[in-house]
């Protein structure tokens, strides 16, 4: 028997994709439940539900089991009425409902702090970082990844810089950004920009180099050359995989949105992710955690639906815009 | 079995005639002493030595020879796409220096440009030399015409067939107005019958249209068929063995393929390619798998 999928290099078919795709969604929240809903999986704690005649223990509190019930055979024997609780996971792991809900209510919840952002408000803060970040790294790093990857002077004389600088890890200018751009956004956008552009860089002219060769020549036997080489026939025959190249450089954008954002004070979706774990609202946490991965991907399939409306030829090539 | 074929260098008063005309045309491209060493550090690698020949305005000439022999680089000097290490390429007495509209040049992989379609691809070399969009696009819709893709304009390159996408290759190296047009084993990518139409095709274009064809192929009925003249190179390194002058007159059809005078040309190329010999250093040993007694043969 074909088990459809174990074919090396066989495509599945729309329904095995779909089926496949829900499926990678629902294992891992199922798996999250079953711990989260089924008492004897996991449940480390006691819930306090009531405390009797206890003055150590407190209603709504989580305890360990050892600790409530020697609670609990002190009051026996003192004839106070006992205490009650039940099994329960730590904070830290709230069930999926509740960060389903708290996905929701986290929106219209007003901030516990007069003057603190909403929620909203900290994610497009988030998202403008990110935007600007990107968007000046893009300004400058594509045109010069194009340039290195097509002329042998920009190439020998950026390329060996950029290689060493891109060891240099992100988070490490913090303070050097701060001192520069002071505490507010400046020193955020900053730090996105130095993750990004410098891979950007050796990636897109990575990509500018593999643009075919006989295309090049083709053109210049019919006249072109110079710049409109680079403008004819360099630029849109690599454009689509840098177009490419840019999604994936997006992403690995956002990774350095966290670190930018504790950098001078404290702003955007961070801000809100360690308010909320200060007042123990882990639901809050995980929903606004998830946020960033809907958020993420939710662009990422936005570009990739524009890239088969620009590259049409693309698609008729079999290959992904 | 008599394979008694005429001598390939006799020709009919008629091809004669035709053969004097056409040598009274302006020489076109003029090549002399044309060399090429690829250095290395071993030893260095002579690719060709002392290649010299002339086409004629408006001729078709084609380079054959066994791989390796240089063909491939002699057409990219003429180009201008490399350099040569000796000797000269003349455009109408005019030494040649780097690639130029002047030398269109159809390649064996298409080289269309995948973003654009066949009327893109085909205006594209109007835009270069300065042509407005609507005269560019009404230029370049002729062209399109003259190869028979009237219907394909809006097509990408990926949505068409080989012979098609070589269609618009040829279209759109004859939309520069170039003076020669160098062909680089053009359908050597094509299966057999799309390669025989596109032949008949080419020649058809080459009549109606003011041009002079260098061709390069390896495939001896090919040369036969298109040529008026054959410039036969040989191996290590590439040096011409011989000019030979096509008995055939123009036009040309498929029935010409089986003619005696065709037959000749044929059988000569075969021995300039395959020297006597060479049949016999291919035979090999081999270990015998079928049984005794179920001889084939």
């Amino acid at each position: 028997m074909k088990i459809p999928g174990f074919q090396p290099r066989k495509p599945l078919t729309g329904r095995q994709k779909w089926i496949l795709t829900l499926l990678s969604f629902v294992l891992p929240v199922g798996l999250w439940s079953v711990v989260s809903y089924v008492p004897f999986v996991w449940h480390p704690v006691i819930l306090v539900r009531s405390v009797g005649g206890s003055s150590a223990l407190e209603q709504g509190e989580r305890v360990d089991p050892a600790f409530f019930q020697a609670e609990n055979q002190k009051l026996a024997a003192e004839g106070k009425p006992l205490a009650a609780g039940l099994r329960a996971n730590p904070i830290f792991l709230p069930s999926p409902g509740r960060v389903f809900e708290a996905f929701f209510k986290a929106f219209t919840t007003p901030p516990r702090r007069v003057g603190d952002p909403w929620l909203a408000e900290s994610l497009w803060h988030s998202i403008q970082i990110i935007f600007w970040g990107f968007f000046l790294s893009s300004l400058i790093g594509v045109p010069l990844g194009i340039l290195a990857g097509t002329y042998g002077f920009f190439k020998g004389l950026f390329e060996p810089f950029i290689e060493f600088f891109r060891y240099l890890p992100a988070p490490a200018f913090g303070a050097l950004t701060v001192a520069i751009w002071g505490i507010n956004d400046g020193p955020k956008i900053a730090i996105i920009f130095i993750g990004t552009f410098f891979q950007q860089v050796l990636v897109i002219s990575n990509t500018t180099a593999k643009c075919d060769t006989t295309l090049l020549e083709a053109a210049q036997t019919m006249g072109a050359r110079g710049v409109r080489l680079l403008s004819s026939v360099v630029i849109p025959s690599v454009l689509p995989d840098v177009y490419r190249d840019q999604r994936i450089l997006l992403g690995w954008a956002w990774t350095y949105l966290i670190v930018s954002e504790v950098v001078g004070t404290s702003s955007g979706i961070t801000f809100f992710i360690d308010q909320q774990a200060k007042y123990r609202e882990y639901a809050n946490v995980f929903a606004a955690i998830s946020m960033i991965g809907l958020i993420g991907i939710a662009t990422d399939m936005v570009l990739g639906w524009l890239g088969r409306f620009f590259f049409p030829w693309r698609r008729l090539e079999g290959k992904e815009a | 079995m008599d394979w008694s074929l005429p001598d390939y260098k006799s020709q009919t008063s008629e091809v004669r005639a035709r053969f004097e005309a056409l040598k009274a045309r302006p020489v076109m491209l003029d090549v002399q002493g044309l060399g090429k060493v690829f250095p290395s550090r071993k030893k260095s690698e002579t690719v060709l030595k002392d290649i010299g020949f002339q086409v004629h305005r408006r001729e078709f000439l084609s380079i054959i020879g066994p791989s390796g022999c240089g063909k491939s680089t002699l057409i990219r000097i003429v180009a201008g796409l490399e350099q040569a290490s000796s000797g000269t390429v003349k455009l109408e007495n005019t030494p040649v220096e780097g690639p130029g509209p002047d030398r269109g040049m159809v390649f064996q992989n298409y080289s269309l440009f995948p973003w654009q379609t066949v009327l893109g691809n085909v205006r594209f070399p109007l835009i270069l030399q300065g042509h407005g969009a609507s005269i560019a696009e009404a230029e370049a819709r002729t062209w399109i015409d003259i190869v028979g893709l009237a219907d394909y304009e809006e097509y990408y390159p990926s949505q068409l067939s080989g012979g098609m996408r070589q269609r618009v290759a040829i279209a759109r190296a004859l939309a520069a107005k170039p003076k020669v047009l160098l062909m680089d084993e053009p359908f050597g990518a094509l299966d057999a019958q799309t390669r025989s139409k596109m032949q008949a095709y080419l020649l058809e274009i080459w009549r109606k249209v003011d041009v002079t064809v260098l061709f390069i192929t390896h495939d001896l009925d090919e040369a036969v068929f298109l040529s008026d003249r054959i410039l036969v190179l040989k191996a290590h390194p590439g040096e011409v063995q011989e000019l030979i002058e096509v008995p055939l007159p123009q036009p040309r059809n498929s029935a010409h393929t089986l003619t005696p005078e065709f037959l000749a040309v044929r059988r000569r190329l075969d021995e300039l390619i395959h020297p006597q010999g060479d049949d016999d250093a291919e035979k090999f040993e081999m270990l015998r798998l079928a049984p005794a007694g179920d001889e084939v043969l």
